[in-house]
Parts: structure tokens; C-alpha cells; sequence
């Protein structure tokens, strides 16, 4: 084994021993100078998260979007593009497929209106990202202001339709609108907290993107564009063309998200239904060091977080934003160490 | 080897999983735990506030209960986390009784109930077991707070000098048109019977925010509309939301010299973000419908009820007795105070029923004929506002 082999096994594995020890290190000096015991927290939010079949479960049900999302960002961020804009795509989709779940309930039957409402999804998220990607490369707009400015729009959109179309009979609530008829809800299996369906349907679409970005030249080609435009249009790339694509792309299955989190968690449309995890999902995709492999169990430990987090009032009496903290100082923490890496690199 | 090294990394995350894994089960024991579900902070100075209060009180008053809690519950706060998630969080923790304390659970809370047949369930302000949508573990406990918006109302009238009253209304359904319009019943009342005064001179005004409290970004900002109230020429405002902006803006805006006043709502010390500019508040004393119902449910008796319990006329701010009060505030004169004991007296002695005709509905249709007094069906499901007041109905 030569020594740049040992490097590419031991540089990631020792990265991400850095990344734990700062994380943990500067969590718990943090919550022992708050007079807070760490071991206590982490025991807590263990056990709210992972102790049972039905909190791993209800842990699986947040890990599907953030999965969906991260999954959509690999296509993106490959491409070099920065979709800040992931949060109104999933809102868009919950739009798109809420839309359709209204207009053909009870005129098609129930297994086809919810296939239908996730095609909705697709479109509704695949058609916010690609405004996103039109105004880039028509309108000259940054694709991280374009993002911000479409986000805007779709709170704007959702808060009418809620507030206003779709407002329940008699009320006039920022809650939600009414909810959906028992049968378009995804089926849970007694004991679950997360729809089969749903899981399948996020493992299928990351292991589809893991597919297609390493082995198929659309993969390649977004690698290329990513890397550099100039070089990628000397191999006769549209970078453009595929930058849209991969915003498409990205935005489409971030309205798949936002559709799962219709028909399977909230059986209903909320303003906040996005839960701020297409955010999420860019931290989860950075710390991933962009690459594909590492997205699953970082996602997993960030739904670990969000799941075990409600388990600190409950037991501890303490705030449950801690797990932001947490959340925070691990990003912070993979900052730091990916900093000083390529420092380490540069010289 | 790249592949072994993420394989590794992939192993050495799933082996930590499993290290924090799995505490031993909590040992069974004959305490009575009860889970609380708040839609607020726990601290909210209002309606979830009230509603912690009275828990801690039954937990000590009540040998052999002890209270878990959850608070912040609403999508805005705790995203992606439903009712029904945190009621297996609570019954895994040996919850045998749920409380969900807003109107906003309600479907949430039906889903529980259907989800844990064994474990009892009260649904705050819903009507579940009214329409027949109720699971039989489930019961539904509210205030008749009709009352202690009359007074509200009443004191808003006597004390206003433009005649202008405002109401921070939440989120439009039939729990806050029918509180709404009973404080504008009560102001009425103040102003035509004891300043004399007619009736078209009153102006009454509701403005909605959207929801139960400020979700930036989401509802009107509260602070925003009682500064636009004020800024209008009305002079007393009547807060129906869970927070304390309706008070802290009139106390602010006192400092600035202008002559106005709020009515805060929900909690007992309602009064005390800003003394000078409180009128009185009206509130809820959870103690006796959740002792009732807890005590019941220990017992083995627990019984499927639409509990809408009514003030003590005795004493109606005895904290045993009385599931709604109205506390008199600092700034609240010596005249209306007697004034306020007179219009007590007629509501307790029922001499006085606001909900008489002839009363319409805010579009001009007839709600009560003369004579006519209203149900408790009509007052609970009111469908509009009543004739006027401003405001939308739906």
C-alpha cells in the first residue's frame, strides 16, 4: 500500500474523528457551562430517538425529506450551483401535490390520486427550481438570489391559499387547511411512524442520484460544469443546459419532499410545512463533503437530533432548541477542520 | 480502498448509534402521571401559562399525580413534529392521561386518541365529543369564558373617552366570534345602559391576526396591529390572543402620554406586564374541570363529557371553585368598579342575559328575535360576528 492510498483511507476516517471530538468537545463545555450534564442529554436523546422500533421509526419519517433534499442538492451543488431556493421547491411541491389531491379526491381512486399528487410534487418543486435556473442563465440573476427571491414567493403562496382558497369552512386559521380524506393519507403500518412508502421512495431516489452522478455521463458532465464552465464548453457541454437540469432536478425532488410531508406527517397543508429541512439538507450536503456516500448517516444523525431533541423538555425540563446548539457546533466544527485541511493542503 | 475507508466511517457512526442506545424501561410505580400538550411557552403570561399553573396545582393538591410537559407545540416551533409523535413520548414515559390545550390539536388529538385506547385524553376548547367525532377515551373541557369577556367588554366601554374600542382578535372560528361578540355585548351593554349613551356610537372592532400568537413571517405581527389601533383613535384595547402584546403596547404607548388601556386575557396575572394601563383580565382557572376529570380517571370512573364550566357567582376568582374570573386591574377607576359589581350581580342573579333579542348577525340577519334568548348550542357554534361590529366573520 503506498502512502497516497493510505492517505485517501485515513484522511476522511481522521477528518471525521476531528469533526466528532470538536463537535462533542465544545457541546460539552458548552452544556457543563450551562451547569447541564452531557452524558444526561445524550442519554435522553438517544433513548427519545432510537430506543424503540416506533421512535426509530418516527426518527425515519424526518430522515425521508432531509434525505429527498440532500439528494437533490448533490445535483446542484455537483453542478457548482448554490439552491438556496430548496425551501420553496419543497413548499412548491406540497402546493402541487395538495392541489391535486383536492381536485381528484373522490373522482379517481385513492392509490392513483396519491401517485398523482407525488407527480404534482415533481412539478410543483421541478418547475421552482427551474425559475431558479431560468433567471441564472436568462435574467443573469444569481442562483442564490433567485433562490431567496422564489422562497418569498412560495411563503407568499402557501399563506394565501391557507389564509384564503383553501381555508377551511367557517375558520380562518394560519393552522392549516382542513385535513385530508383518511384514504389519501400514505398507509402506516400499526406501530409505525413513518409510510413505507415514503422510505422506499427516498432510499430509491438517493440511490438513483448516487447512480446517475457516478456512473453516467450526465453525471460527468455535471462534474465537468461544476469544476469549470470554460473547460467543460471545450468538450462541447452546454453548461447552462445542465445547470438547468440539475436545478430541475434538485427542485423535483425537494417537491417530493414537501408532497411526502403532505400525504404522510401532516395529512394537511401548514404554512411551515417545509420545516425548514431543504435548509437542513445544505448542511447535511456540506458536511457530506459533497460527496454521496457519507449523505445517508449524516441525515440520520440529524433526524437523531430533531427526534431526540423533544425528549429535553420532556425529561430535563430544558429548551429543546439545545439541539440546534448541537446541531450548530457540529457544522461549525466541520468548518474548522475542513479549513484547516485545506490549509494543511495549500502549503 | 476508498470504499473500505467510507465503509469504515459508515460502521464507526452505526457502532456509536448503538454505544447511546437503549436505557431500561422506567419502573412501573402507582403514580398517576398526566401529560400536558401547550400550544405556547410554558411562560407565555396568558392562555398556555394558565393552563401550566393549574397542572402544578393538581399536582399538589391531587396526592399521586405527577405532571410531564411538553410546550411550544405547534408546527412553527417544532417542525416536523406532530401531536401524535409526542404522545407516544409522553405515554412511553407513563403518561395514563393526555391534556392538549388548543383548539389547534384538535385533530391531532383524535388521532391520538384512536392511536392509545387505554390512555384517557382531554381536548381543550374542541367539541369532539359535542359533533359525536370523539373516541370514547376522549373528553372535551372549556370555560364558559362568555362572562369574563362580557366584563371585559363592559369596563372597555365605561372607560373608553373616544368611544372606540379594539379587539386583537387570534384566528376566526366560533370559539372567538362567540368571545369576541360577547365582549362587544358587554360593551354595548356599559354604554347604552349605564353612559346612556346610543348605541350606533359605539365603534368595536376586531382585527385578526391569524393565529393564536405571533409566528413572524406567518400571522400579522400583534404589536404592528395594536400600535395601527391606537394610532386610529381607539383607546382601549381587548386582547383574544394567547400573548401579552395587547398590554405592553398600551403600557408603552402610556409612557408616551396617550390615554389608552388594555384588557389582557387568559392568565390570572395577566395584569402585571404593565400595570398602569390594565383595565382587569379576564381568565381561565383550569383547577377544578382538570381535577374533576384526573380525579375521575384515578378512580377508574372516567367518563366521556363536553365539560363548558361556568364561573362560582359566589366568588368568581375563588381558584377552587371558579373555572373563569375576572381580576379587576390597577388602572381600572373606583366608579366603573361599582359600576363592574352591579353588572356581576345581574349576570349572577341572571337578570341580566346579554344574549337576548333582539340581536342580529353582522350581514343584518336575524340571530335572536326580541325576547328570544339564546342556547348554548347557538352561542357555542355563533356563525358571524353580530350586527355592529367590525370585523371579518369568516
Amino acid at each position: 500500500m503506498n502512502s497516497s492510498r493510505l492517505s485517501t483511507l485515513t484522511t476522511p476516517l481522521l477528518q471525521f474523528f476531528f469533526i466528532a471530538a470538536l463537535a462533542f468537545g465544545a457541546v460539552s463545555l458548552l452544556l457543563i457551562a450551562l451547569g447541564l450534564s452531557p452524558m444526561a442529554i445524550a442519554e435522553s436523546m438517544s433513548a427519545g430517538s432510537i430506543s424503540n422500533w416506533m421512535r426509530i421509526s418516527h426518527l425515519l419519517s424526518i430522515w425521508t425529506p432531509l434525505l429527498l433534499c440532500a439528494s437533490g442538492l448533490l445535483f446542484t451543488f455537483r453542478a457548482g450551483l448554490w439552491n438556496i431556493g430548496i425551501e420553496g421547491q419543497m413548499v412548491m411541491g406540497a402546493i402541487g401535490a395538495t392541489a391535486v389531491l383536492r381536485m381528484l379526491n373522490g373522482v379517481a381512486p385513492p392509490g392513483l390520486v396519491i401517485a398523482l399528487a407525488m407527480a404534482g410534487g415533481l412539478l410543483g418543486g421541478g418547475m421552482w427550481g427551474m425559475f431558479v435556473g431560468l433567471l441564472r442563465n436568462r435574467g443573469g440573476v444569481n442562483e442564490i438570489f433567485g433562490g431567496l427571491g422564489l422562497n418569498f414567493v412560495a411563503q407568499g403562496i402557501i399563506l394565501w391559499l391557507i389564509f384564503g382558497p383553501w381555508k377551511r369552512a367557517g375558520i380562518a386559521s394560519m393552522s392549516g387547511t382542513d385535513l385530508l380524506a383518511r384514504d389519501l393519507w400514505l398507509s402506516t403500518p400499526p406501530g409505525w411512524r413513518v409510510a413505507p412508502v415514503a422510505l422506499g421512495l427516498a432510499a430509491g431516489a438517493f440511490l438513483l442520484t448516487a447512480l446517475l452522478l457516478a456512473n453516467t455521463r450526465f453525471g460527468l458532465q455535471l462534474k465537468a460544469v461544476g469544476k469549470n464552465q470554460q473547460a467543460a464548453r471545450l468538450f462541447g457541454i452546454q453548461p447552462n443546459l445542465v445547470g438547468l437540469t440539475a436545478m430541475m432536478l434538485g427542485g423535483g425532488l425537494a417537491g417530493l419532499a414537501g408532497c411526502l410531508q403532505v400525504t404522510a406527517v401532516y395529512h394537511r397543508l401548514i404554512p411551515s410545512i417545509s420545516s425548514g429541512y431543504g435548509y437542513l439538507g445544505l448542511l447535511i450536503v456540506m458536511l457530506a463533503g459533497y460527496r454521496a456516500a457519507a449523505v445517508p448517516f449524516i441525515a440520520l444523525f440529524f433526524a437523531a437530533l430533531a427526534a431526540g431533541s423533544i425528549q429535553l423538555p420532556i425529561v430535563l425540563q430544558i429548551d429543546s432548541s439545545l439541539s440546534g446548539v448541537i446541531q450548530g457546533a457540529c457544522v461549525l466544527s466541520a468548518l474548522v477542520v475542513h479549513g484547516l485541511h485545506q490549509q494543511k493542503r495549500s502549503r | 480502498m476508498k470504499l473500505i475507508g467510507k465503509g469504515l466511517v459508515a460502521i464507526l457512526g452505526v457502532s456509536l448509534a448503538l454505544i447511546l442506545v437503549c436505557r431500561p424501561a422506567y419502573a412501573a410505580d402507582t403514580t398517576f402521571t398526566f401529560g400536558l400538550l401547550m400550544v405556547g411557552p410554558a411562560n407565555d403570561h396568558g392562555w398556555s401559562q394558565a393552563h401550566f399553573e393549574a397542572a402544578r396545582e393538581i399536582e399538589k393538591t391531587v396526592s399521586g399525580t405527577k405532571m410531564i410537559y411538553i410546550d411550544k407545540v405547534n408546527p412553527a416551533d417544532r417542525p416536523g413534529i406532530t401531536v401524535p409523535n409526542l404522545v407516544d413520548d409522553l405515554v412511553s414515559k407513563g403518561a395514563k392521561l393526555i391534556i392538549g390545550n388548543s383548539d389547534d390539536m384538535k385533530d391531532g388529538m383524535r388521532e391520538a386518541s384512536m392511536m392509545h385506547p387505554d390512555i384517557y385524553f382531554i381536548h381543550i376548547s374542541g367539541d369532539d365529543v359535542h359533533t359525536g367525532k370523539a373516541e370514547k377515551n376522549l373528553t372535551n373541557l372549556m370555560g364558559r369564558m362568555e362572562y369574563g369577556k362580557m366584563m371585559a367588554g363592559f369596563v372597555a366601554a365605561l372607560t373608553s373617552t373616544t368611544g372606540k374600542i379594539g379587539d386583537l382578535g387570534p384566528l376566526i372560528n366560533a370559539e372567538t366570534r362567540r368571545l369576541s361578540s360577547a365582549a362587544y355585548l358587554g360593551a354595548r351593554y356599559a354604554w347604552t345602559h349605564v353612559l346612556k349613551k346610543p348605541a350606533k356610537d359605539l365603534k368595536y372592532k376586531v382585527s385578526w391576526i391569524g393565529f393564536w400568537f405571533n409566528i413572524p413571517g406567518v400571522t400579522s405581527d400583534p404589536t404592528l396591529v395594536m400600535r395601527n389601533f391606537i394610532d386610529s383613535g381607539y383607546d382601549v384595547i381587548i386582547s383574544g390572543i394567547d400573548t401579552t402584546e395587547a398590554l405592553i403596547v398600551a403600557g408603552q404607548k402610556r409612557k408616551e402620554g396617550a390615554e389608552v388601556w388594555a384588557v389582557p386575557y387568559d392568565y390570572r396575572g395577566g395584569c402585571n406586564e404593565a400595570p398602569d394601563a390594565c383595565l382587569g383580565v379576564p381568565y381561565f382557572n383550569w383547577i377544578p374541570g382538570y381535577k374533576q376529570i384526573i380525579e375521575a380517571a384515578m378512580n377508574g370512573n372516567f367518563k366521556q363529557q363536553f365539560l363548558w364550566l361556568g364561573p362560582d357567582w359566589k366568588d368568581i376568582n375563588n381558584s377552587e371553585t371558579s373555572s373563569i374570573g375576572f381580576l379587576e386591574g390597577a388602572a381600572l377607576g373606583t366608579e366603573q368598579k361599582k359600576e363592574l359589581a352591579k353588572f356581576q350581580k345581574g349576570l349572577a342573579d341572571g337578570s341580566i342575559n346579554l344574549f337576548t333579542g333582539p340581536l342580529n348577525y353582522q350581514d343584518g340577519s336575524v340571530f335572536l328575535k326580541a325576547g328570544e334568548t339564546a342556547n348554548d348550542e347557538q352561542i357555542w357554534n355563533l356563525p358571524q360576528l353580530l350586527e355592529g361590529m367590525e370585523g371579518a366573520s369568516k
